[in-house]
C-alpha cells in the first residue's frame, strides 16, 4: 500500500474492480473457447477417422456389397441434382421476394405479415416441412417421391435464407444511388435493374452460396419426398428418385449392418467438407466485398 | 419535320412501354413477396388435410396429450398418446438450453464487449462456421463419438440418452444463439456505455448493470429461438437419443421425441391409415408450438427496436 498516500493513486477499490474485470473477462473467454474447442476436437476426430476411407475412387464409385463397401457416387450426384433443382426454384423466387420487400413494400400491416411468414418459414421444424412435402407435392400434385418433390420441399424450406441475405445486400446499396437514377426519369424497375441489382449482385451471390450449403446438409425434408436409402441406378430426370449424401450418412450409420467403422466417417467428412467449404467461400467473398466497398 | 415527329412518337411509346413493364414487375415481385405467406398457410393446410381424418374419428384430445402410451401398431387396441414423446422432446431441449444458454450468452458478451479487431473477427467466423454443421452430422457425432465417451465416463450400459442428445443439441443451438445475442448487445446504443463509464463504472459494471438489462429482450429472443430449434430438431435427436418411448427419470435414460417419431415411422405407414394420420396430427402440434415460439420471439425482439 505504499501508493495509498499519493494523490490519484490506485485505491483498493480500483484494484479490486480491475481484478474483477480481469476475472470476468477470463471467464467469458473461457466460455467462448469451451463452445468452440469441443467442436474443433470433434471435427478433428472426424478427419482422423474418416480420411482413411477418402479417395478419388471413394467419390466416384458406386456402393457395393449391401452398401458396406465401395464409394458414394450416386449419393453425391443425387445431392447435386437436389440442390440444383432446389436453387432453380428458390433463387428466382427469393430474389424477387427480396426485391419486393426492399424496393416496393410499404411499411404497413401486410408487409409485417410477410416478414412474420418468412420468420415462421425458417422456424417450422424440418420434419413438418417433410410432412408438407408429402401432403402437397408427393400426393396432392402427384409428383410422387421424386427429385422434383424433394427439391420443392427443400426450396420452400430454405427460401428465407435467400430472401434475408438478398434483402440485406439490396438495402446496403445507398438510397442516394436510387434517387440519382429516379431524377434522371428512370422508372422503379429501370433503377433496380440498372443501379440496385448490379451493386448488390455479389452480396446476393454470397447468400446463394450459403443456400447451397444449407440445402446440401438437410436430411429430414427429403427422406419421404424423393431420397431413397439405396438405388441400383442413377436418376435420369426430375421425376426419378435419387440417393442423397445427407441421407446416405444416416443410412450407413444406423440402418446397414456390418458397415466397417471408417465408411460412415468418410461420408460424414465429405458432407461436412462440402458444407464448410461453401460457408468459408461465402465468408471470404463477403470479406473481400467489404474491403472493396467504396461507400 | 417528319423524322423529329417519328422520334418523339418513339420516345413516347418507349416511355409507355417502360411504365407498363414497371407495373408488371411490381406485380410479379409482389406475388413473390406474398408467396412466403402462401407457403406458411400451405404448410398448415396440407399437414392438417392429411391429419384431419384422425381428428374426426375417435380422437380424444385428453388421451392424445395425456396418455404416455404411443402404441400405434398394437393389433387389438392401438393407442396414440404423445405424453412420453413430449417428455422426451422437453427433456432433451431443456438440457440443451442448460448447456447452450450460459455458454452462448458468455460467448456473446466476450465477442461483443471484450474482443477487438482480429480476435473478434476470427471468433465470429468460427461461430458462423459451427452453426453451419448439418444436423445429420451432429447425429452421427452423437452416435459414434459421444456414445462410447458417455459409456466410458459414467459407466452406463447405453450412451444414447437425454445427456447425449442434450449436449449435441446444445452445441448445435449455441452458435445461432450466440449470433442473435451478440446482435442484441450490439443494438444497445453506445451512449448507454459512455454514460455508465462517465459515472465511474468499471467494464463489468457497465455490462451487468447497463448493457444486459438494456438488451434483455433481445437475449430472451435468442433463447426462445434456441428453444424453437431444439423442439424442431429431427436428425440429430433421432440418432442420439436411443429412440425408446420413455418418460425419463434421469439424464441417463433413453427417450424419444415428437419429431423423431414422425421421421422413424412415416415410411412404414400406409397413406390414409390412422397411424399415418396420427403422425400428421403430431406435425400439426409441432407446427403450432413452433409458430407460437417464433411469434413470441419476434414480438419480444421487435419490442426493443420500437423502444
Amino acid at each position: 500500500m505504499k501508493h495509498s498516500t499519493q494523490m490519484f493513486a490506485e485505491s483498493d477499490l480500483n484494484n479490486r474492480n480491475r481484478r474483477y474485470e480481469q476475472l470476468f473477462k477470463t471467464l467469458f473467454l473461457l466460455m467462448t473457447l469451451l463452445l468452440i474447442i469441443p467442436v474443433l476436437v470433434i471435427l478433428g476426430t472426424l478427419i482422423v477417422k474418416g480420411s482413411g476411407s477418402l479417395s478419388i475412387e471413394f467419390l466416384f464409385t458406386e456402393p457395393t456389397n449391401g452398401m458396406t463397401e465401395g464409394g458414394i457416387f450416386p449419393a453425391l450426384l443425387g445431392t447435386v441434382w437436389l440442390v440444383s433443382v432446389a436453387l432453380l426454384i428458390s433463387v428466382p423466387l427469393g430474389v424477387a421476394a427480396a426485391i419486393y420487400l426492399s424496393e416496393y413494400a410499404p411499411d404497413n400491416w401486410y408487409t409485417r405479415i410477410i416478414n412474420l411468414a418468412i420468420i415462421n418459414l425458417a422456424g417450422v421444424p424440418s420434419i413438418v416441412h417433410a410432412l408438407f412435402g408429402v401432403g402437397a407435392f408427393v400426393i396432392f400434385f402427384g409428383f410422387g417421391t421424386s427429385i422434383l418433390a424433394a427439391s420443392l420441399t427443400l426450396a420452400i424450406m430454405t427460401l428465407p435464407v435467400v430472401i434475408v441475405s438478398t434483402r440485406e445486400s439490396l438495402q446496403a446499396v445507398p438510397h442516394a444511388f436510387r434517387e440519382a437514377c429516379w431524377n434522371m426519369g428512370a422508372t422503379r424497375w429501370q433503377t433496380i435493374r440498372k443501379v440496385v441489382l448490379p451493386n448488390a449482385v455479389s452480396g446476393i451471390l454470397t447468400g446463394v452460396i450459403l443456400e447451397v450449403s444449407r440445402t446440401t446438409g438437410e436430411t429430414a425434408p427429403i427422406m419421404f419426398t424423393g431420397a431413397a436409402f439405396f438405388l441400383p441406378y442413377l436418376p435420369q430426370g426430375i421425376f426419378d428418385q435419387t440417393m442423397a449424401l445427407s441421407l446416405h450418412l444416416f443410412v450407413v450409420a444406423t440402418q446397414v449392418p456390418n458397415v466397417p467403422e471408417s465408411l460412415p466417417y468418410g461420408v460424414a467428412l465429405v458432407l461436412i467438407g462440402i458444407v464448410l467449404l461453401m460457408n468459408t467461400l461465402s465468408i471470404a467473398f463477403r470479406m473481400h466485398l467489404r474491403s472493396k466497398k467504396k461507400w | 419535320m417528319a423524322t423529329t415527329k417519328a422520334t418523339e412518337q418513339l420516345d413516347f411509346d418507349r416511355y409507355n412501354q417502360e411504365w407498363y413493364i414497371d407495373k408488371l414487375v411490381q406485380g410479379v415481385v409482389f406475388l413473390a413477396g406474398i408467396s412466403a405467406i402462401v407457403f406458411v398457410l400451405g404448410i398448415f393446410i396440407f399437414v392438417t388435410m392429411e391429419g384431419i381424418g384422425f381428428l374426426f374419428k375417435d380422437f380424444s384430445l385428453s388421451q392424445f396429450l395425456l396418455s404416455p402410451w404411443w402404441e400405434p401398431t398394437d393389433d387389438d387396441k392401438p393407442t396414440y398418446g404423445i405424453l412420453a414423446l413430449i417428455a422426451g422432446t422437453a427433456s432433451v431441449t431443456g438440457l440443451a438450453m442448460v448447456v447452450a444458454i450460459p455458454f452462448s450468452l458468455g460467448a456473446a458478451i466476450y465477442i461483443g464487449e471484450f474482443a477487438t479487431g482480429k480476435t473478434r473477427e476470427t471468433l465470429k467466423v468460427l461461430v458462423e462456421l459451427l452453426a453451419a454443421i448439418p444436423s445429420v452430422v451432429w447425429g452421427f457425432i452423437g452416435l459414434s463419438i459421444m456414445n462410447p465417451l458417455i459409456i466410458d465416463l459414467f459407466d452406463v450400459p447405453v450412451g444414447l440418452t437425454v445427456l447425449n442428445a442434450g449436449i449435441i443439441l446444445g452445441l448445435m443451438a449455441a452458435p445461432i444463439m450466440t449470433s442473435i445475442a451478440e446482435d442484441a448487445l450490439k443494438a444497445v446504443p453506445d451512449r448507454y456505455r459512455e454514460a455508465a463509464e462517465a459515472l465511474g463504472a468499471t467494464r463489468w459494471q457497465v455490462i451487468f448493470k447497463t448493457i444486459l438489462p438494456a438488451a434483455k429482450n433481445g437475449l430472451l429472443g435468442a433463447v426462445l429461438l434456441g428453444v424453437g430449434r431444439g423442439f424442431g430438431e429431427t436428425m440429430a435427436v433421432l440418432m442420439a437419443t436411443g429412440h425408446a418411448i420413455n418418460i425419463p427419470d434421469s439424464i441417463f435414460d433413453s427417450v424419444r421425441a415428437l419429431t423423431t417419431t414422425i421421421a422413424a415411422e412415416l415410411g412404414e405407414t400406409a397413406v390414409g391409415s390412422p397411424h399415418y394420420e396420427a403422425l400428421f396430427t403430431i406435425g400439426i402440434f409441432l407446427f403450432l408450438i413452433t409458430f407460437i415460439i417464433n411469434l413470441s420471439a419476434d414480438l419480444i425482439v421487435r419490442g426493443i427496436r420500437n423502444q
